[in-house]
């Protein structure tokens, strides 16, 4: 019990410094939300259901040139497909869980959640902390800080001056975690290819460039490693 | 179309789909043993789905051009060694932030 209790506090406490980037995106999905004519509940219920401002972005834009049902919903999960990843890496960690418990994980699974837990899990300490509880802290934190800004933004607006430029606390924090990520030269080629990769693939619709780059890096890194390991 | 109970259907539909694809490994991995290739790669998640958000991000997204288009690149790459040296999460994101607003106010 302690032990849980203490891995959902590490967990949260872990993710302070990345909740300041969590808001200004929440506020922009909020705002967003009630300039298409939501009502505050009707913009919070929007946020909370997808839970993914990417692709709530693009399918408020869609909705607001009058695609249809099938085209809003179907980019929304074209640019959910990351999670997918995230998914597959993160399992193995949280099976101790049961079941409806590890729903509710898979609900609040988000970019950062992800990035922060899984950096957590790797480090060679990884196997200290309970991992679905720690992974249930850093998760909620999140979950919260965006909920927050949803709020603000959809009932006062984006407050915060865009000249600061909080949204890029997040490319930061994926900088954060994945520098110590590259341990050998597979997965260094792995991130150098999947960078490049996006970075030329970025004019294709629906994030799919994201999807180019990072399916290239995994099946690089992987090849790589066979390779030498035959060597 | 734009109706606000087309909202709901997208919500409704759009989060429900989103939710099985952030579930569905998470739902079989007890179950299902999955081939050693598949656990081979899954080491490279990290390292290969970050970089293609980041990349993007910094070098083609909010930059208006001009010698202010550099302040998102160069405090990037601050933060690239910051976080090599210190490992620290928080650290990173200061001293990038801390770049980025500095070359904004003098560039």
């Amino acid at each position: 019990m302690n032990d849980i209790r203490h891995s959902f506090l590490s967990g949260a406490r872990d993710s302070i410094p990345i909740l300041l980037g969590m808001v200004p995106f929440g506020l922009i999905c909020g705002a967003v939300s009630a300039g298409a004519g939501m009502s505050l509940w009707g913009a919070l219920g929007f946020t909370w259901a997808i839970n993914a401002g990417a692709s709530q972005l693009a399918a408020l834009q869609l909705m607001e040139h009058h695609a249809s049902l099938t085209v809003v919903v179907l980019t929304g999960l074209i640019i959910n497909l990351r999670f997918f990843m995230y998914s597959a890496s993160i399992a193995p960690h949280l099976k101790t869980m049961p079941l409806p418990g590890r729903a509710l994980l898979g609900f609040i699974l988000s970019d950062q959640a992800y990035a922060m837990s899984i950096a957590r899990f790797n480090r060679e300490d990884g196997a200290e902390v309970n991992k679905p509880f720690y992974f249930l802290g850093v998760a909620l934190a999140i979950w919260v800080s965006y909920s927050i800004g949803a709020v603000f933004g959809a009932s006062v607006g984006t407050f915060i001056p865009p000249a600061w430029d909080l949204g890029f606390a997040v490319p930061l924090t994926f900088t954060a975690v994945v520098v110590p990520a590259i341990k050998d030269r597979p997965t260094a080629l792995a991130a150098v290819a999947a960078g490049t990769v996006a970075y030329f693939a970025d004019g294709l619709p629906y994030n799919l460039g994201l999807m180019a780059g990072a399916a290239t890096g995994i099946l690089l890194g992987y090849g790589v490693e066979r390779r030498l390991a035959r060597d | 179309m734009t109706d606000p109970a087309n909202y709901w259907l997208v919500a409704v539909l759009l989060g429900l789909g989103t939710f099985l694809i952030r579930f569905s490994f998470i739902l079989i991995v007890d179950r299902v043993t999955f081939p050693e290739a598949v656990v081979r790669m899954l080491r490279f998640i990290p390292a290969s789905v970050l970089p293609a958000i980041i990349v993007p991000a910094v070098l083609l997204h909010g930059t208006d051009g001009g010698p202010v288009g550099l302040a998102r690149p160069v405090a990037a790459a601050v933060a690239v060694l910051v976080a090599w040296k210190t490992r620290s999460i928080l650290v990173t994101i200061l001293s990038g932030m801390g770049t980025l607003w500095l070359l904004r106010a003098f560039l």
